[in-house]
């Protein structure tokens, strides 16, 4: 099943996809642009861990002149920077080169410690897009990637939708790719993680507890262009989703 | 206090000026090739969160563990401090800043938060604040919040120019140069004139 999360004239729903709408517990049932998509995530009690993956992909690494990392490059993120689908991302004035990274991102679904590879997806909830974009004017070489360009208000739109785990047979073969203003930019699929999602799971829960909420932004492949205000990112990945947003 | 009504914690890199004087000779070499422009930031997630009064676990592979002691602002909304709280920022000690220090900082319970806020106020001066630290009842580190390279307020402001601190989130001034290293047994206490005493023990970690 696919969920979403919606904000209705002024009050947040739950909601499910149903026939190309949105259906609401209460049976009321709205089309797409009648609502104001959120983050498909349930709220948590504390700040939900966001992880973020850079260098992820075989391609992107060789692309960015790096040698693949030994073990993770992960950083992480406040919810400041989550947005919905449909939503606007910033581009801060006066700045050379702004990229979207369309990534197949983990909800994880229950708590999570000590987690080996072969348990490993007993542990996600479900699965949703998000386009981590980067401002890259911004890189600086102390805790790399810096905050202020991988954590800016807004920029980190997610969704449409949260797909349950169960719809997601394998999440290690989909399709993804990137659009700006209909040409297609991207182009990958997360077969050629460098790090999949169950050695990701064992390796973040083999130091720390992972809580329901908690999400993995698996990295990005290769293919990462500026865009530019009034552009329209889409970010698709097969089987999750197609999530869009504009540059403003 | 209840964790419960705090938001993000951030903490801060580098804003004791004696910590970037001792970089110094680092900063223009590689990996870091320039000394930082814009503040140093990472985040202490909720897994780290121990109150006051609670043991908190060390994993064995860890000989030592280094105690960040140091005040955070904490929110009230955005761009308005409610107060400071304590905080012992324990890390794994880490020789390199180049990467986001997540395998070092966010092992569970690796942050020790105070039971007190000050709350912000006219009379109240960050930079006027001072703390200790004592390790089993010793005097390890004296910390004084004038030597900062952003005083509470640069810092605000620097940060909030690219990302919004809301109502719960918590900025951390940083950690000075000199941060004691403890181990397993240890009884670590912080304390600072206003603030009351922040008190944590390091325990073996049990092996699922």
């Amino acid at each position: 099943m696919k969920h979403a999360r919606i904000n209705y004239q002024g009050v947040v729903h739950d909601a499910t996809e149903r026939d190309g709408k949105l259906l609401l517990p209460d049976g009321q049932s709205l089309s797409f642009d009648a609502v104001t998509w959120l983050p498909p995530l349930t709220p948590t009690p504390r700040p939900r861990t966001i992880f973020a993956l850079g260098l992820n992909y075989a391609d992107h690494a060789k692309e960015l002149e790096f040698k693949a990392p030994d073990e993770p490059l992960v950083f992480l993120k406040g919810e400041n920077a989550l947005t919905g689908h449909l939503r606007c991302t910033k581009r801060p004035a006066g700045v050379e080169f702004m990229h979207y990274e369309c990534e197949l991102t983990v909800i994880v679904g229950k708590t999570a410690r000590n987690v080996k590879r072969a348990d490993a997806y007993d542990f996600v909830g479900g699965y949703t897009v998000a386009n981590d974009y980067a401002i890259r004017d911004y890189l600086e070489n102390w805790y790399r990637p810096n905050l202020r360009v991988k954590n800016r208000d807004a920029t980190t739109p997610l969704g449409p939708w949260s797909v349950d785990a169960a719809d997601v047979p394998n999440p290690m073969a989909l399709a993804l790719q990137t659009t700006v203003n209909g040409k297609v930019t991207q182009s990958g699929n997360t077969r050629d993680m460098i790090f999949d999602v169950p050695f990701l799971i064992e390796f973040f829960s083999s130091f720390m507890t992972l809580q329901p909420g908690d999400l993995i932004l698996t990295g990005t492949p290769d293919g990462v262009v500026d865009c530019r205000p009034g552009d329209v990112v889409v970010t698709e990945i097969e089987g999750i989703g197609a999530l869009v947003n504009t540059i403003e | 206090m209840n964790l419960d009504t705090l938001g993000t914690v951030y903490g801060t890199l580098l804003n004791f000026r004696r910590e970037v004087e001792a970089w110094a000779p680092m900063a223009n070499e590689a990996p870091y090739k320039a000394p930082p422009k814009k503040p140093v930031l990472y985040i202490k997630t909720a897994n780290t969160w121990s109150n006051d009064g609670t043991t908190i676990a060390v994993p064995a592979r860890a000989q030592q563990v280094e105690v960040g002691a140091t005040i955070a602002m904490v929110m009230k909304a955005p761009g308005v401090v409610a107060g400071y709280r304590l905080m012992n920022d324990l890390s794994l000690p880490h020789a390199s800043f180049f990467r986001p220090p997540v395998k070092f900082k966010c092992l569970d319970g690796f942050l020790g938060i105070g039971d007190m806020l000050l709350p912000a106020g006219p009379d109240v001066d960050p930079s006027q604040f001072v703390l200790e630290v004592r390790i089993n009842g010793e005097l390890k580190q004296a910390v004084r919040f004038d030597g900062l390279v952003r005083n509470a307020k640069e810092l605000l402001a620097d940060v909030s120019e690219f990302m919004t601190l809301g109502a719960g989130d918590a900025l951390m001034l940083g950690c000075d140069l000199g941060r004691p290293l403890a181990k397993v047994g240890d009884r670590i206490e912080i304390s600072a004139p206003g603030f009351g005493t922040l008190t944590n023990t390091l325990v073996m970690e049990v092996s699922a």
